[in-house]
């Protein structure tokens, strides 16, 4: 079964993710539409995505500058959305594999317990890529999954590897249309990072192919035991 | 970043020879490699802040470059370098940037840690 997202339910939601710029394709949009419906959003980044490839084109960063740079996109990025709780926390990019899981587990143990999220996005541990992706997944599972079965907030997962299919079909799809604006903000704000106007050519939010290809986020629910 | 200036460069390499140095040395496909194509071997690696010291070191090449960096027992190799930071002065930045200006290897070297 399909569902949306119950956009007037969600009291807090928790967002945990390992780069600088892992929000905005993904589930920009459908942070942007529960701002609106009041939720309050905490997003808590790893890294700055320190070790990232791209410098801007012609290269504006370098390894030196890229951390401060990014740092400095991801806040962009979070006022775009209207994300109230940004939190960055500090490891380094590409290193999430090979943390001390407790260091980590403890860090986000932490915000659960601050915070009390209704519900929690990030990505599906092994099928997600990106070994930080991956890693900070199943930090994430690990974390929740400690939790009494009780309390545990929903896990929603963003998956995107080439062997999805050995998960199934998502189960959250959430029409974010009307939140384009601030979804092609957020991809903006990452300039080292995305060539937006590559992406956008001169088509207006309105066009039937943008919205086919940036108008819906789908998220998996992970299927704790 | 700008574009290498080979005699720019290897005076800032004569700068910082029979001294120690920290290092970062890296070269990358990116994460998503095989992702994009099947075919394609992802490989990374980057070591940072090594101390090191060389007493000989020269940039050559057409562009991309190339350096080495001879030290007392060993070498620092790096090719495919295409751009430096002009504004560090202190430091030597240097960077391989692909045709999509992605990084594909960079060598760094400073007095102080990264």
């Amino acid at each position: 079964m399909v569902e949306e997202m119950k956009s007037s339910v969600e009291s807090h939601i928790l967002v945990i993710l390992p780069h600088p710029d892992d929000e905005a394709f993904g589930i920009s949009g459908t942070l942007a539409k529960h701002v609106q419906n009041g939720t309050q959003v905490t997003y808590a980044c790893l890294t700055l995505g320190e070790m990232g490839r791209n410098m801007g084109v012609p290269p504006f960063a370098n390894r030196v500058t890229l951390p401060e740079i990014r740092k400095k996109e991801l806040e962009e990025s979070c006022r775009a959305i209207g994300i109230q709780d940004l939190r960055m926390l500090g490891f380094h990019d590409k290193t999430i594999e090979f943390e001390d899981q407790d260091l980590l587990d403890g860090h986000i143990n932490a915000l659960l317990k601050e915070l009390n999220p209704s519900v929690i996005i990030t990505f599906y541990p092994g099928y997600s890529v990106h070994p930080d992706h991956d890693a900070t997944g199943a930090a994430v599972i690990r974390t929740v999954g400690r939790m009494p079965k009780a309390e545990r907030p929903p896990v929603h997962c963003i998956a995107f590897a080439n062997n999805i299919e050995e998960i199934g079909k998502p189960k959250v799809l959430n029409d974010v249309r009307d939140f384009l604006k601030q979804k092609m903000a957020s991809i903006q704000a990452h300039k080292s990072q995305f060539q937006a106007a590559e992406l956008l050519g001169s088509k207006p939010l309105e066009d039937k192919e943008i919205q086919d290809r940036f108008g819906t986020e789908h998220f998996w629910i992970y299927p704790f035991e | 970043m700008q574009l290498i200036n080979q005699s720019e460069i290897q005076e800032r390499i004569d700068l910082l020879k029979d001294q120690d140095l920290y290092i970062h040395l890296e070269m990358t496909t990116g994460a998503y490699a095989a992702h994009f194509d099947s075919t394609k071997h992802p490989a990374a690696t980057f070591i940072t802040n090594a101390v090191i010291r060389y007493s000989h070191g020269s940039i050559s090449g057409n562009g991309p470059y190339r350096v080495g960096l001879k030290m007392l027992q060993g070498w620092v190799y790096s090719e495919g370098l295409t751009h430096y930071e002009e504004s560090e002065t202190e430091r030597l930045i240097l960077a391989g940037h692909d045709s999509q200006g992605k990084l594909v290897v960079s060598l760094q070297l400073s007095r102080e840690p990264f």
